[in-house]
């Protein structure tokens, strides 16, 4: 995925938050004050307990969710209501249930939806297609419909449809979640291989110590801890206070 | 198309008729159906051609009679109609085994049933050899409103999440030791069918967003290059309804 890379704007960072507050309409503040960076081609982790803010934070990449404070920009572009549709290019949002994600009668279909939103057709619609199916390694399941593949093949296609638009950011909620270990594996691999930086929401705390070297802990809608994951992930009294561990028989170093 | 597509009355089959584009086949089904709806009753001729030409076309799709006489059932209500109209109309009467029958009833009576039965058999036909999103994007190609294929398309793909949602709600209900008896016992089930439609539209919700997050802004691309149909497509579909209008000819020539 040569073009991805051409893709990015020289040297601007994939994404920069900054001063990001969040109310939901009844009241509860779920970001308060966010501020997180994530460099071209990085991966970064983003931890944090149950109802932390990791999804509300995520959906603010894209402006799926848009904040009552600060800023959002992406490879140098700042979200606003003129920019949205080329953020929304701009940033692949892999949602955790591919059952939201998938949405059309074939896989084919299903990646060619988002490439042709973005005014692509014919030919060049099917190279684009074609391209992102192999990235996957999904090419065989292209005539399938969605809702009928396991739920590793599911996750795989379901970055697929984004890696289609070549995002300058991939924002995966959950990646691994629900996958068998064998699938977790393929995912891990791929995700390793992509040449695009991603931002991973994730209880995964090995896949973070694997894949990511930077990891951002947030909870009650603040960032509380930013850096390396073999560092972060060591502060046992640091994961403990906010409800994270590493599992039985994993170390950080 | 690959497997796990398949609606309850598709036939599993590589024949001909299953390879034929959507659209041709949806024109090929809708123009028999119009000639044998509009076949005047008295000519049998007509009736027995498009039976032939029916039988015909089930052979070549290798759709057996097994398969679509049980399913024909949903025309029953129709010949319930059909059978009662000899014994109900006036007019001059005719014996059959004794009993008296109206004429006009009993002609009546066989141009309904005939008319329900082969048209039922051609939309059998159509749904037996075509998989729903093909018969979508068929419906798209004739120009259908793209609204109604789109929401009929959420509705196919959606549909099992929600029976599949429908029944692990009902299973969960049952390993706590509900078993609903009596009516007044109906009130969890009730109740759930509320949770369910809160969960299917907040599922909207995120579908929508995931949509939105593609670039959607109201309104679907097109995705797949349509290849147009070529002769060769067309004279095979158009078979059908060609024998028909032999039949209809050869009907008036007899009849007068």
């Amino acid at each position: 995925m040569t073009d991805i890379a051409a893709n990015e704007a020289g040297g601007a960072p994939a994404l920069e938050l900054s001063g990001l507050r969040f109310h939901y309409p009844d009241g509860t503040a779920a970001l308060d004050g966010i501020k997180l960076s994530v460099a071209a081609g990085e991966r970064v982790a983003l931890v944090g307990p149950n109802g932390a803010g990791k999804t509300t934070l995520a959906l603010h990449t894209n402006g799926l969710l848009r904040a009552d404070a600060g800023t959002v920009r992406v490879a140098g572009i700042t979200l606003d209501d003129t920019t949205l549709r080329d953020i929304r290019r701009r940033v692949g949002f892999v949602f955790q249930d591919a059952e939201d994600q998938l949405f059309m009668s074939s896989v084919r279909e299903d990646v060619a939806f988002g490439p042709a939103n973005h005014g692509l057709r014919g030919d060049e619609l099917d190279a684009r297609v074609d391209a992102a199916l192999a990235a996957l390694e999904v090419t065989h399941l292209a005539d399938r419909a969605p809702h009928h593949l396991s739920g590793g093949e599911q996750r795989r296609v379901a970055i697929a449809t984004v890696l289609a638009v070549r995002p300058d950011l991939l924002v995966l909620d959950e990646p691994t979640a629900g996958l068998d270990p064998a699938s977790r594996r393929e995912l891990i691999t791929t995700l390793r291989g992509l040449d695009v930086a991603q931002l991973i929401v994730t209880h995964d705390l090995p896949m973070v110590l694997e894949l990511c070297p930077r990891t951002v802990l947030v909870d009650a809608g603040r960032v509380v801890a930013n850096g390396p994951s073999t560092e972060l992930l060591a502060d046992e009294a640091l994961l403990a206070a906010h409800r994270l561990e590493l599992p039985f028989g994993h170390a950080a170093r | 198309m690959g497997a796990g597509h398949t609606h309850p009355l598709y036939v599993h089959e590589h024949s001909v008729v299953h390879h034929l584009p959507a659209h041709v086949k949806v024109v090929a089904v809708f123009t028999f159906t119009a000639l044998v709806a509009t076949a005047p009753r008295e000519h049998l001729l007509a009736f027995a051609g498009a039976t032939v030409a029916l039988l015909i076309g089930l052979r070549v799709a290798r759709v057996r009679l097994r398969f679509l006489l049980p399913r024909l059932a949903v025309v029953t209500p129709f010949l319930v109609g059909a059978v009662l109209l000899p014994f109900v109309a006036s007019g001059p009467r005719t014996e059959v085994l004794g009993i008296p029958l109206a004429v006009e009833g009993l002609w009546g009576g066989f141009g309904i049933a005939a008319r329900a039965i082969l048209g039922a058999s051609a939309s059998l036909l159509l749904v037996a050899t075509t998989e729903v999103p093909d018969l979508l994007r068929g419906l798209e190609r004739l120009r259908a409103p793209r609204l109604l294929t789109q929401i009929a398309a959420f509705m196919v793909r959606y549909l099992e999440v929600i029976v599949g949602e429908v029944s692990r709600q009902r299973r969960a209900m049952t390993a706590r030791g509900y078993d609903p008896r009596w009516l007044w016992q109906l009130r969890p089930l009730t109740a759930g069918l509320g949770v369910l439609f809160v969960r299917s539209y907040e599922r909207g919700e995120r579908v929508h967003a995931a949509m939105r997050a593609r670039g959607f802004e109201g309104s679907m691309p097109v995705l797949l290059a349509e290849r147009p149909a070529g002769a060769r497509v067309w004279t095979v579909a158009l078979a059908l309804p060609a024998m028909m209008v032999v039949a209809r000819i050869a009907a008036v020539l007899v009849h007068g």
